[in-house]
């Protein structure tokens, strides 16, 4: 028998340190729902998923009543919905999203991703389709998620998509005004999107996957805040150690259940996640585990370093736990989503120009972040840029999901409810992107050798 | 099917007996018990065989905790597994 303070670990993990799976995400291949008739398309579409997908939430809640771990999430990831609603007359892709949002409803997850283009080089005619279509879609439906991707590191970045995208966000906004923006809030613009992330916004199903997987995404940032503590004061090697072992504990929980999952649903796995997902909760923070390495708020000099070793260590533990490992697989820092992130926010230790240089360290990008609803979009097509080549140079996933808060200026809160919490509004530079931005064309893409 | 029953709570006559009495109803046989009061808390881990078991293993779950909160105790059984998982390479 396993000894009793290990059992108890376990058991103190789940219930004060918030360990969960933060989600068991199934992608589903739409590829083969393609209509000349959009409404048959849909109808296709609305079938499958539902039937793919019928029994995931069941299925998720048995596993965690079984193994009294919590598994916060059940979503869907499907095709990127331009490749298929490209096949159809259609002229509004709206209603693909309003197909997508019913399976959804009717299957019972809580997101359901994949409403996409993958525009990094450039866009077909159904590419651009979509991205018109996108405001209204996240507006008109409830839980459909989007994304674009607008640059790789092979492909350099698409500057036409972004200036787009730009505008786009603005729309999303202003579409959803009446909830603070929330439109933009479901929509990620991607640099080196990944085909099989579990996590959203920015989840989709590539095509290079199999008719239907099992993804899961781990999280855990309470408990390895609490392993810290242990060693408060003593070397970065110990506390580098210290996160692996965590960090191996988390992922393999996360590998039973993804497997537990698979194997009921009679769907392959596919990979564990290893993100540090934190949520609004108190102690479930990523800032806060920054600042037990000793930094007196996150954002302050030494937090990218922090970061660095963080997202490090916790790939090192993650990926001897799991026999595949996967997705966005890094530490997450989404501002609204995180206690210690707002709480840094509101106090100035942490600006907006000092998240883009952790987004070179770590997972994801400028996520969740709330800025003034008179910012241009000529500026966030520029904040999309930098962090597009961020991702571009460094061979990483970089992403921003921003909200351009309608009607709210700097130091205003914004709240967004449930896991998404509430961003406080930070400050961009008021200096003119437009020329920069209105450029367009393409970025070439960059060297892989001589890399200084 | 082998789970682990965790018991914690403040010290009181005849926790074991009330516990094993809910298990034993269900016909869930115990493998193997250990106990210790930690100041004044009561801790215990069992390892119990659920092969026998006349209902399903989510309403035990279920009754378990609905049962150990009406006695002030937190009480959780958990498939075996994942603490296997956690805990052995």
């Amino acid at each position: 028998m396993i000894n009793t303070n290990e059992i108890l670990d376990t058991i103190h993990m789940i219930d004060q340190q918030h360990l969960d799976v933060r989600t068991i995400t199934m992608g589903i291949s739409l590829l083969d729902c393609a209509d000349s008739d959009p409404k048959i398309a849909c109808r296709k579409i609305y079938d499958k998923i539902t039937r793919y997908a019928d029994r995931l939430v069941s299925t998720g809640e048995d596993i965690e009543r079984e193994y009294g771990i919590p598994i916060v999430n059940k979503r869907i990831s499907v095709t990127p919905m331009a490749l298929v609603a490209g096949a159809s007359e259609a002229k509004d892709y709206v209603p693909f999203a309003v197909a997508m949002d019913d399976a959804a409803k009717a299957t019972g997850v809580n997101f359901i991703g994949g409403f996409s283009a993958l525009v990094q080089k450039g866009a077909t005619p159904a590419d651009r389709k979509l991205i018109a279509s996108i405001p209204e879609a996240l507006a008109r439906t409830q839980y459909v998620c989007s994304s674009v991707n607008v640059g790789s590191t092979k492909a350099g970045i698409n500057m036409n998509a972004v200036g787009v995208m730009g505008r786009i966000i603005k729309e999303c906004a202003e579409l959803t005004a009446d909830q603070a923006g929330f439109g933009c809030a479901k929509l990620v613009v991607f640099c080196n999107a990944v085909e099989d992330n579990p996590f959203m916004a920015g989840a989709f199903h590539g095509v290079g996957e199999g008719d239907c997987v099992i993804n899961v995404g781990v999280s855990g940032p309470g408990v390895v805040h609490h392993a810290l503590q242990s060693v408060k004061g003593m070397p970065f090697d110990e506390v580098a150690e210290t996160i692996k072992k965590t960090a191996f504990r988390i992922t393999r929980m996360g590998q039973l259940v993804a497997q537990e999952a698979s194997r009921r649903l009679g769907v392959p796995f596919g990979i564990v996640d290893l993100s540090l997902a934190p949520t609004p909760a108190i102690g479930d923070s990523v800032a806060r585990i920054l600042e037990e390495m000793g930094l007196e708020a996150c954002g302050t000099h030494g937090t990218t370093a922090a970061l660095a070793l963080l997202n490090d260590a916790v790939k090192k533990g993650g990926v001897m736990a799991s026999s595949h490992v996967g997705g966005l697989s890094g530490a997450f820092i989404p501002v609204s989503e995180d206690e210690g992130m707002i709480a840094a926010a509101q106090s100035g230790a942490l600006t907006l120009d000092k998240l883009e240089a952790m987004t070179c360290v770590c997972s994801v990008g400028l996520d969740m972040i709330a800025v003034p609803g008179d910012t241009s979009s000529d500026t966030i097509s520029a904040i999309i840029a930098d962090e597009a080549a961020i991702g571009m140079v460094n061979s990483k996933t970089t992403a921003v999901r921003i909200i351009p808060a309608p009607g709210k200026k700097v130091g205003d809160m914004v709240e967004f409810g449930g896991l998404l919490g509430s961003a406080p509004v930070m400050p961009v530079h008021p200096f003119s992107s437009h020329a920069f931005v209105a450029r367009g064309g393409r970025i070439p893409a960059p060297m892989q050798s001589l890399k200084n | 099917m082998r789970a682990i029953v965790t018991v914690l709570g403040k010290d009181d006559v005849g926790i074991l007996s009330f516990v094993t009495a809910l298990l034993a109803e269900h016909k869930v046989s115990v493998l193997d018990i250990s106990q210790t009061i930690m100041r004044e808390y009561f801790t215990m881990v069992m390892l119990v065989d659920c092969a026998q078991i006349d209902l399903p293993f989510a309403e035990l779950v279920a009754l378990m905790e609905g049962q150990g909160k009406e006695h002030n105790l937190s009480i959780h059984i958990q498939r075996e597994d994942i603490f296997n998982a956690m805990h052995r390479i």
